[in-house]
C-alpha cells in the first residue's frame, strides 16, 4: 500500500508538478471555458432566431423563405460531424485569412449549437397554447412583444433541461478544438502524456475536471429551474 | 343610452376549406349595446366574434370599427385591438405571471403607461371584482371562476371602448357561473358596449339590449330580448329555444 502510495506521488509529480507542467490543464480549462462560453451565446442566438422564424412559420403559414433557409441550415449542421464542420470553418472558410483559433473554433462549435438549440427552442414554442399567443394578442401587444413577454419565457421553461442538455454536450464537445491544434483543456492532457508517456494521470486528471465542470452546470440549472417553478404551485 | 354605430359588419365571410363558418353577415354595434349572439353549436357565433377582432382573418366583407375598415391589410390592427377587450372561454391568463402582472403588462408595454398609474387602475378593479386579495397569486392558485373574473378586468385595464365576450361562462363549475356573470352584469351596467357569445339564456334575457340569433353561418333573427324570447319568428329559432329553455 505504502509502495503505490509513493508510486501515485511519483506519477503525480512527473505529470503535474515538473516543468509547471499543470500550467497545461490550467491554461487549457480556460481555452475550454472560452470557448465554451462564447459559443453558447453564439448557439443561443442563433437558436432563438431560428426557432421564432420556424414556429412562426408551422402556426402561420408566412416566412416561407426564411424557414426554408432555416431548414437547411439544420439539415446540414445536424447531418455532418461537428469536427469537419470544425475544420471546414478552420482549414476552408478562413484559409486565406490568419484567424484565432479560438474565434474559429468559437465561430464553429456556435454555428453547430445553434441547430440543436433551434430545435429545442422550436419544441419549447410549439408546445404553448395558441391562445396565449391569442391572449396577448388581443390585449394590443404585437406578435414580438407577445412573443418576448409572453411565449418564449414560457417555452424557455418548457426547455431548460434539455437546453441544459445540449449545452452539457457542447462543453463536453469543444474537447476535439484539438484537431486545428487549439490547446483546450483535452488536448493540454495529451500534451502532458505525451512528455511523460504516462496515459492515467493526465487523462484521469482531464476527465475528472469535465466531471466537475458538468456537475457544476447542471446544479446551477437545477437550481435555476426550480425558481423558474415558482409559478406552477 | 344606445348611440353611434361602434362596429359595422358588412357582407362577412370566413371560409376554413370547403366550410363555409360564416356567410354574408352584416350586422351593426352601437354604442351601449349589449348585443348577446346565441345558435347551435357550429352555427359560427364564435367565428364571428373572433373576426371582431381579427383574430380570424374573414374570407370576404368588411369590418368597421371607429369607422376605420380594419380589414383592410395597411391598418395597424394591433392599435384597433388596444379599444377592444376579449375575454375567452378557456381565460388565457398568462401562467408564468402574477395577477397583477398580468393586468398591468399590456397598458405599461402598449399604451406606455408609468408603472405606478397601471398598478393604481389594476388594483381598483380587483377590488371591483372583490379580488384585490389575490394579485400576488399565480393563475394557477385561483379557481376558474376567479380566472376568468381576473381575465375581465386585465381586459378593463386597457379601457377598451367594447368587450368581447367568448363564451365567457362555458369552462365554468357550474357553482362558478354566477359571480362572473355577476361581474358582467356589472360592466353593462356601467354602459360598456359588449358582444356576448353565450349559451345563458337567462343572462340574455336579462342583459342583452339585442338578441342575435345565428345559424349555419347567418344572422337569423336579431330583436330585443323580450320580442325574441316570447315570440321567435323563425323555425330555426324556434326548435333552439325548445332545446335550451
Amino acid at each position: 500500500m505504502a509502495e503505490w502510495i509513493n508510486d501515485f506521488r511519483v506519477k503525480f509529480i512527473n505529470n503535474f508538478i515538473t516543468d509547471n507542467r499543470w500550467k497545461y490543464l490550467l491554461n487549457g480549462l480556460g481555452i475550454t471555458l472560452e470557448v465554451t462560453f462564447f459559443s453558447a451565446l453564439i448557439g443561443i442566438f442563433i437558436g432563438f432566431i431560428i426557432a421564432i422564424i420556424r414556429s412562426t412559420h408551422d402556426k402561420t403559414g408566412k416566412m416561407k423563405l426564411p424557414d426554408a433557409l432555416c431548414k437547411l441550415y439544420v439539415t446540414v449542421i445536424r447531418g455532418t460531424p461537428v469536427v469537419v464542420q470544425l475544420l471546414i470553418i478552420y482549414f476552408v472558410v478562413f484559409a486565406s485569412v490568419n484567424v484565432n483559433k479560438v474565434i474559429a473554433a468559437i465561430i464553429a462549435f456556435g454555428i453547430n449549437s445553434g441547430a440543436y438549440v433551434a430545435e429545442i427552442v422550436r419544441s419549447g414554442i410549439m408546445s404553448i397554447d395558441t391562445g396565449q399567443m391569442e391572449a396577448g394578442r388581443s390585449l394590443g401587444l404585437n406578435f414580438f412583444q407577445t412573443m418576448y413577454y409572453i411565449i418564449l419565457p414560457q417555452a424557455f421553461k418548457n426547455v431548460l433541461p434539455a437546453l441544459a442538455n445540449e449545452f452539457i454536450v457542447l462543453l463536453k464537445e469543444t474537447s476535439i478544438s484539438g484537431y486545428i491544434a487549439l490547446q483546450d483543456l483535452a488536448k493540454g492532457g495529451d500534451i502532458i502524456r505525451g512528455r511523460t508517456y504516462d496515459a492515467f494521470m493526465p487523462l484521469i486528471a482531464v476527465a475528472l475536471i469535465y466531471l466537475f465542470m458538468v456537475v457544476l452546470l447542471s446544479k446551477g440549472v437545477e437550481i435555476m429551474e426550480r425558481r423558474l417553478r415558482s409559478s406552477d404551485r | 343610452m344606445i348611440g353611434e354605430v361602434l362596429i359595422k359588419v358588412e357582407n362577412l365571410s370566413k371560409s376554413f376549406g370547403s366550410i363555409k363558418a360564416l356567410d354574408g353577415v352584416d350586422a351593426e354595434i352601437r354604442k351601449g349595446d349589449v348585443a348577446v349572439i346565441i345558435g347551435p353549436s357550429g352555427s359560427g357565433k364564435s367565428t364571428f366574434l373572433r373576426c371582431l377582432n381579427l383574430l380570424e382573418v374573414p374570407t370576404g366583407g368588411k369590418i368597421f370599427f371607429e369607422g376605420t375598415d380594419i380589414t383592410d391589410p395597411r391598418v395597424d390592427i394591433n392599435k384597433h385591438r388596444q379599444k377592444m377587450g376579449m375575454v375567452f372561454q378557456q381565460f388565457k391568463l398568462f401562467p408564468h405571471m402574477t395577477v397583477l402582472d398580468n393586468m398591468i403588462l399590456s397598458p405599461i408595454k402598449v399604451l406606455k403607461q408609468p408603472r405606478e398609474q397601471a398598478v393604481r387602475k389594476a388594483v381598483e378593479l380587483l377590488e371591483r371584482v372583490g379580488l384585490a386579495d389575490r394579485m400576488n397569486a399565480y393563475p394557477s392558485q385561483l379557481s376558474g371562476g376567479q380566472k376568468q373574473r381576473i381575465a375581465i378586468v386585465r381586459a378593463l385595464c386597457m379601457e377598451p371602448d367594447v368587450m368581447l365576450f367568448d363564451e365567457p361562462t362555458s369552462a365554468l363549475d357550474p357553482e362558478m357561473v354566477g359571480e362572473v356573470l355577476d361581474v358582467m352584469r356589472k360592466l353593462a351596467g356601467s354602459g360598456m358596449t359588449m358582444v356576448v357569445v353565450t349559451h345563458e339564456m337567462g343572462f340574455a334575457r336579462e342583459v342583452g339590449t339585442r338578441i342575435i340569433f345565428m345559424d349555419e353561418g347567418k344572422i337569423v333573427e336579431e330583436k330585443s330580448p323580450s320580442e325574441l324570447f316570447s315570440n321567435p319568428s323563425s323555425d330555426r329559432l324556434k326548435a333552439f329555444l325548445a332545446k335550451v329553455l
